[in-house]
């Protein structure tokens, strides 16, 4: 079941920047706002050394974690080559300019994050969501 | 829509590059045919000489295997050999009768053997030393003959004369100049190489002149014979004599060949704009290159302009060269023959088998020639390349990087005695193993890429030397550093210097604009690029061009330092270090507040106060009251004093004041990089002026300034650039010196750095010579800082995005 829950609007954040989102338990969610309004959202935390990704230069598709230059894909949440690891990914929705979180997947209990199982989480492509379909890329 | 045609005559490493770099910037646009004369696919020409010495296997130096070509929808065809090209109708017809339609061609024919015209040249067993087959004729000849000549002592004889004495044949090299590799090497060096190879068991006839092969009543090379009459045996004569571009096609094609097909800066052929040559076969301002570094930056811009981008130009290369004869170590680079107005500094010691001569023109190194100690060859070379002004180093520059110190690699500067355990760039962990494999692996040349796929050198940088050692005694001699004009990025063919010049010329004000003009391959850059232009924006139109906080790193963005686990910390502004209990107590009553967990003193005589929570950062300067100590920026960070006469028994000037006045005149300054000031009363120096961006010290009758000085990664001393009497004299040196900086620095290039590129004659002119212009320049820093908000308190007026400091909760 998904429970779309509204956190802002997409002007509320800045274009190739990102808000911070809080959450009880689990870690922090950072939310990104690209050049061409698209809207991605990842766990909080770099796959290297937990760095703030809602910190980091954002451009293109990516992020530049503030701590060590990581660069992080915002649509699969992983490291670009050599580096290896990803974050976790959240569904999205964006309805009228109105950004939504899924409280359910919210709810979830954290896990190691990998693009395979992510897409069984996300229980397929809603056809709402505006966030990209589900990478066939595995973890380089 | 259909694809055009795009074919490719030759599968060298020059035109499959071009094919690499093709694909990724426009991995849609063409079908592609490759027709190849040879029955392999693409292949490290330059490691032949490691599989004929036995230390490598073919195997394992294919660079493109045919899955490859199979994997980016690549038509290959192996063993054919173009021979005809229709231009009218645009089609490329193989020796078998295959036609090939193209819309692009490229010529990538690479080069042929020189073989001299001595009667006996066909005889079985003489041959060039040029591909695969030619090596594998080689080994196959070292099992069953005894006696090998090599004609020609240049690189690839050379080569090829040690490989077959590795595997058994008794070698002579012929060599019809005075010296050996005459065109890498002087006369010295040039004997110190032969008597090396001798001792090795090489036999030389050097200045002798070939008049004959002689063969064997079975049609077999036996001799060889000279023009003194003298012969010499061999079953087996390798011809080295050098290269020739392959021009046979395009000058039957009608194309305009002068020692290479002659291609314009875009790497077309200048009689047809669809056809377009790379690599040895080309011939651009007047030179054919044969390494393979040049033919790499060749292959990128012919890419560019093949994929419709028209950015990107070829200007040609400086070369280095290094043999690859295992234990032995030379190199040279640049004009190293000297004469003329050139001076030389010569090292020679004979019986350790060292030699260095460094060539010097007007203060600037433009050659070398290192044998038996070739460890600082690249840091040479980058000098060559880049012009530097030497004057400053002049008198260790003999002595090599090591010696003007760097913890980078400190003590062990010779890549090749490292083992492959040990750590090679400490900020990322990687060690010389890893860093050898992923070049012999993935096929690297540059640094850029070794960075990119290791991450080496990548961080801090002060390993970079070193890195590029290990890729020159890995790659070979084919590895020239990285291409003359670093460009910015990956985003962009731009130079930091174009970048500047775009800017200031065309009057441009935003990001964008930036990128429009100047062809940048990504929509809104990168993590590099963008604070560097963002940079360069505010620092030309002060109060014209807006500042952009999301092309700046989140401690410029948010005010603060970010720390490791996330939270930030906080420096407060202290004038020139100095301090007062009603400011200590709201530092106190902050600490407590807000549960700050540490409170450290700094290098720079200031609090800092560590693991503020993103969302206090705002309540805690309004708490402090005090002036952002931008210790978060690159910008003006402190000016440290002593007490001074005030207080101090030997002082001579009041440095505490004289502090004052700087930070007062210069906070707020953004800069390429962050700068640190200084100023002691005495020459006792007790606030550490020699090591300051710009140092300050009192002496009886006024104040020395130095400049450039660097505490960081590598310890560099301030210079001296002049005595001035005034404390407005002070201001307005100072002021006009960091201006220059401001205006002509590249975005993360220290002082030291910068003044080391430009000089300090330059500076020197513009600063100290020109009492006008320094006035302008201490001007134009009043100007750009006049009215800048103080960040901490007019969050409006800087721009700062506060909605980042209030988490949004769920």
């Amino acid at each position: 079941m998904r429970n779309w829950k509204t956190i802002c609007r997409v002007d509320e954040i800045p274009r190739l920047g990102a808000r911070k989102v809080t959450r009880k338990s689990g870690g922090d969610i950072a939310v990104f706002r690209t050049a061409d309004d698209r809207v991605f959202a990842l766990l909080d935390r770099c796959p290297h050394k937990g760095g703030p990704l809602s910190q980091g230069i954002v451009f293109g598709d990516s992020v530049a974690c503030p701590l060590h230059n990581w660069t992080i894909g915002l649509a699969d949440g992983c490291a670009a080559a050599p580096d290896v690891g990803c974050a976790q990914r959240f569904s999205v929705r964006v309805d009228d300019g109105a950004i939504a979180l899924d409280l359910s997947e919210l709810a979830l209990p954290q896990r190691d994050a990998d693009p395979g199982t992510a897409s069984l989480v996300r229980g397929g492509n809603d056809a709402a969501a505006a966030s990209v379909e589900a990478p066939a890329k595995a973890a380089a | 829509m259909k694809k055009m045609n795009l074919v490719m005559v030759g599968n060298g490493m020059a035109g499959v590059r071009t094919l690499e770099e093709l694909l990724k910037i426009a991995p849609d646009l063409y079908d592609i045919t490759v027709f190849g004369a040879e029955p392999h696919p693409n292949y490290n020409r330059i490691l032949l000489s490691p599989v004929l010495a036995g230390e490598q296997t073919l195997a394992d130096i294919v660079l493109n295997p045919v899955e490859w070509y199979a994997g980016h929808g690549i038509a290959l065809h192996l063993g054919r050999k173009v021979v005809d090209v229709k231009r009218s109708r645009r089609v490329a017809i193989a020796d078998d009768g295959t036609e090939a339609p193209y819309d692009r061609l490229l010529i990538a024919t690479g080069s042929n053997p020189f073989i001299p015209p001595l009667p006996g040249k066909d005889l079985d067993g003489v041959i060039a030393y040029r591909d695969i087959a030619d090596t594998n004729a080689m080994i196959e000849t070292a099992k069953t003959h005894k006696h090998a000549v090599v004609i020609g002592g240049g690189l690839l004889g050379l080569e090829a004369a040690n490989g077959l004495m590795l595997r058994g044949m008794s070698v002579t090299v012929v060599h019809l100049m005075p010296w050996l590799m005459e065109r890498q090497l002087d006369e010295v060096a040039g004997g110190m190489l032969q008597k090396s190879l001798e001792s090795r068991g090489l036999k030389f006839r050097i200045g002798a002149q070939t008049e004959a092969l002689l063969g064997d009543d079975s049609g077999r090379v036996k001799a060889v014979r000279f023009k003194d009459g003298s012969e010499e045996q061999a079953d087996l004569v390798v011809m080295a004599a050098g290269i020739r571009p392959n021009t046979a096609l395009a000058e039957q094609i009608g194309l305009h060949c002068n020692r290479g097909v002659v291609v314009n800066d875009t790497m077309q052929t200048i009689t047809d704009g669809r056809i377009y040559a790379v690599g040895e076969c080309a011939a651009h301002r007047g030179i054919a290159y044969g390494l393979v570094a040049p033919l790499f930056e060749q292959a990128k811009v012919c890419a560019t302009h093949l994929a419709e981008f028209g950015i990107g130009r070829y200007l040609g290369s400086q070369t280095s060269t290094k043999l690859k004869v295992t234990g032995i170590d030379l190199f040279s680079a640049g004009d190293f023959s000297g004469g003329g107005d050139t001076e030389e500094i010569v090292l020679s010691d004979p019986s350790n088998s060292v030699y260095k001569k460094l060539v010097v023109k007007d203060d600037r190194l433009i050659g070398a020639c290192l044998y038996g100690d070739t460890a600082d060859g690249s840091w040479y070379f980058d000098m060559v390349r880049e012009g530097r002004d030497i004057a400053s180093i002049r008198d260790h520059l003999m002595f090599g990087q090591q010696h003007l110190g760097d913890t980078g690699h400190a003590g062990n500067s010779r890549a090749s005695t490292m083992a492959d355990s040990a750590e090679v760039c400490g900020c990322n962990g990687v060690k010389k193993g890893t860093i050898v494999k992923a070049i012999r692996d993935q096929g690297l040349f540059t640094l850029d890429e070794v960075r990119k796929r290791t991450k080496a050198s990548g961080s801090c940088g002060s390993c970079t030397g070193l890195v590029e050692q290990i890729l020159m005694a890995t790659a070979g001699a084919g590895y020239t550093a990285a291409p003359k004009l670093k460009p910015v990025c990956g985003c962009t063919d731009a130079n930091h210097q174009q970048v500047r010049d775009a800017i200031r010329e065309q009057h441009l004000l935003t990001i964008a604009a930036v990128y429009e003009e100047l062809g940048w391959r990504t929509p809104n850059g990168c993590a590099s690029c963008r604070p560097a232009v963002n940079y360069y924006l505010i620092s030309t139109w002060p109060h014209e061009a807006l500042d952009d906080p999301q092309s700046r790193f989140i401690n410029e963005r948010a005010h603060a330092n970010i720390q490791k686990n996330g939270t930030f910390s906080v420096v407060p502004r202290m004038w020139a270090g100095e301090t007062s209990a009603a400011e200590l107590r709201r530092i106190a009553d902050v600490v407590d507040k807000y549960r700050i967990p540490t409170v450290k003193v700094t290098g720079g005589q200031r609090i800092d106060l560590l693991g503020v929570k993103k969302e206090d950062l705002k309540a805690v300067w309004q708490d402090l009251g005090m002036p952002s100590g931008h210790a978060y920026g690159k910008t003006l960070r402190t000016v440290k004093t002593c007490v001074g006469s005030e207080w101090c028994r030997f002082g001579t000037q009041d440095s505490t004041t004289m502090g004052k006045e700087l930070e007062r005149a210069l906070w707020r300054m953004y800069a390429p990089h962050k700068v640190k000031l200084a100023v002691s009363g005495c020459p006792r120096n007790c606030a550490e002026s020699g090591i300051k961006d710009v140092g300050v010290i009192g002496v009886d009758s006024g104040w020395e300034i130095y400049v450039a000085g660097n505490g960081g990664i590598k310890t560099d001393v301030a210079q001296f650039l002049c005595k001035v009497k005034t404390h407005a004299e002070v201001l307005e040196y100072s002021a006009a010196f960091l201006q220059l900086y401001r205006e002509e620095g590249w975005y993360l290039e220290r002082t030291v750095h910068y003044v080391g590129r430009v000089g300090l004659d330059h500076v020197k002119a513009k600063v100290l010579d020109d009492a006008a212009n320094r006035a302008r320049l201490a001007e134009r820093l009043r100007f750009a800082l006049d009215g800048l908000p103080d960040p901490w308190f007019e969050h409006d007026k800087a721009h700062i995005d506060v909605r980042q400091f209030e988490p949004i909760a769920v």
